[in-house]
């Protein structure tokens, strides 16, 4: 289990991290959430041990990161934000000095390069120096680099940045293949990779947790939980409209788009817990409304990302 | 702490540092540089033959000078680099104290420094060839040579952490040493003696990496300069590991 206390860290008055907690158990993985400079990589520099937290701590499989570094750190694969690795090695030089600095020696450390070369896909490179690689090849090799002693605990800044959409599935795929006895963090800006690989998210701004919850709890906070959309084809916005107002349970009706050939719209509930998509349908065929599509909306995490950064954070991320 | 993987560590990480150093150009044009120069000030400016003498002083005497601006442009690379590259973020979270960082790469640069060194090896068989000279000061001078690289080396390291821009160490590592060459000599004594009480002059001067250098080329190894050269070396890697751990980013 990873556990962090009220980790707080103070570059000169400003404060980058405000007394995060929580804890990541084994099977877990957990997205790391916030708008650039949120403080999300001195978080993580804290945890894995790389900058000393101004107050708090973090336990690494029980070990402190600031009392016991070394027992701490050996638990931990850490790919540090924009991926370093130095430019003159080659990847197989590279990922050997890194397994003998793990510990590996002998047929054990060439087992264990070989193993990781294929598994990140490296092997068109492995002989061809760092400085020559393209940034998605780059980021392999130092995820390669977190992966290779099978750490108990993953933690990955921004794994998938510079990757292409193919290579960012591939390494989705295997975080989520790992997961299963470790525990991950991962920082992201992308939140569809949230949706894709994450059971859970925080989201910090400001250096403070502002939420924490899984994915799909996290979209109900959105104002779209629950709302139907629907498209209809060619009808009369106002006869579409008072047949809506007459059911149960709606709140408000936005009309999105109204061309020759359709009509784009939202129905809100009074509440999310109403559940109105049967009492729509029925309304509009009773009306002779023909529906082309209709879906209940899960809710947007773009959107609760905004709401919940944009009072304290001025910068609005991506 | 494990002895084991203390050196398996230190072992590690100066195995990559001199690889790095035999796999890029810089490791040849240092060594390259230095031998010209070691040869030029020896024959040319110190007339190596036309002294006569069948020693080695006329060659040792520019070591220091050479080091000078060789040794903090081979220091300069050694943390400041791994800060500009953020590939310290890696090397620090990996299960490896400061300590065997530090000294892994210290002892590889140091190693490169000793083995363009030893390359200067032809100006052994030169005075045996013209002469009979003392080769216990011969082997003494390589000694004290050493060491005081060592020593040049370490304050280089230091600066080296302390920013990660290279010129700046470069040049902050020279004014360093260029106090410690000159520490025991009139421009910093005479400093110095205006205000300065005397057992601190005589502190300062008893710092030159000069006097001991010399006094070791005389072909007596004298575990004082000895104590000197380390103690200078073991204080700056220390503070080189304050450095390191106390930096903000």
């Amino acid at each position: 289990m990873i556990e962090v206390r009220n980790l707080t860290k103070f570059f000169g008055d400003k404060k980058a991290v405000d007394n995060v907690s929580f804890a990541v158990q084994k099977g877990e993985i957990l997205g790391f959430l916030g708008p650039n400079g949120a403080g999300k990589s001195t978080s993580m520099r804290m945890i894995t041990g790389f900058i000393p937290p101004s107050s708090g701590t973090a336990l690494i499989g029980g070990h402190d990161i600031g009392e016991e570094p070394i027992a701490a750190r050996q638990k931990i694969g850490y790919l540090p934000e924009n991926a370093p690795v130095y430019p003159d090695m080659t990847v197989f030089g590279y990922l050997d000095f890194c397994a003998e600095i793990r510990g590996f020696s002998g047929a054990d450390r060439k087992k264990k390069v070989e193993a990781v070369i294929e598994k990140c896909f490296l092997r068109d490179v492995k002989f061809q120096t760092v400085s020559t690689l393209s940034k998605g090849f780059k980021q392999r090799v130092c995820f390669a680099q977190s992966i290779i002693h099978d750490p108990e605990y993953l933690i990955l800044d921004e794994p998938t940045d510079g990757l292409d959409p193919n290579q960012k599935h591939e390494v989705r795929l295997m975080i989520r293949n790992m997961s299963a006895e470790k525990a991950i963090v991962l920082s992201t800006h992308i939140l569809d990779e949230v949706d894709a690989v994450c059971t859970r998210a925080i989201i910090i701004a400001d250096g403070k947790i502002v939420a924490d919850d899984t994915p799909s709890g996290l979209k109900t906070r959105s104002a779209l939980h629950g709302a139907v959309s629907l498209t209809l084809e060619q009808t009369d916005p106002e006869r579409f409209l008072s047949c809506i107002r007459s059911v149960e349970g709606v709140k408000d009706t936005k009309i999105l788009e109204h061309a020759d050939d359709r009509l784009n719209a939202r129905i809100f509930p009074k509440s999310p817990d109403i559940l109105i998509a049967d009492h729509v349908m029925s309304a509009l065929s009773a009306n002779g409304l023909k529906i082309k599509s209709l879906f209940v909306e899960q809710g947007r995490l773009d959107e609760v990302f905004r709401t919940v950064t944009s009072p304290a954070g001025k910068t609005q991320s991506a | 702490m494990n002895t084991k993987t203390f050196f398996n560590n230190i072992k590690a990480i100066f195995k990559r540092e001199i690889a790095g150093y035999f796999g890029s150009p810089v490791a040849y044009v240092f060594i390259a540089i230095f031998l010209l120069l070691i040869g030029f000030f020896t024959f040319n400016i110190s007339k190596f033959f036309e002294a006569g003498q069948a020693d080695l002083r006329a060659f040792f005497e520019w070591h220091p000078w050479i080091y000078l601006f060789l040794i903090p442009a081979v220091a300069m690379r050694l943390w400041a680099e791994e800060r500009r590259m953020g590939t310290i973020e890696l090397i620090l979270t990996f299960p490896v104290t400061v300590t065997e960082a530090i000294l892994g790469k210290f002892l590889a640069a140091w190693a490169f420094i000793g083995a363009a060194l030893f390359l200067t090896f032809p100006m052994i068989f030169t005075v045996l060839y013209l002469g009979d000279p003392d080769m216990g000061a011969i082997f003494c001078g390589y000694v004290g040579s050493f060491l005081m690289a060592g020593a040049f080396l370490s304050v280089g390291s230091m600066t080296s952490s302390l920013t990660r821009s290279q010129v700046v160490s470069f040049i902050v590592a020279v004014v360093i040493c260029l106090f410690f060459i000159l520490a025991g000599f009139p421009p910093v004594t005479d400093v110095l003696s205006g205000w300065a009480p005397r057992w601190l002059v005589n502190i300062v001067s008893s710092l030159s990496f000069l006097s001991h250098f010399v006094s070791l080329q005389r072909g007596v190894i004298d575990l004082r300069d000895l104590i000197y050269f380390f103690s200078v070396i073991c204080f700056m890697l220390f503070a080189n590991s304050m450095v390191i751990q106390n930096r903000r980013t």
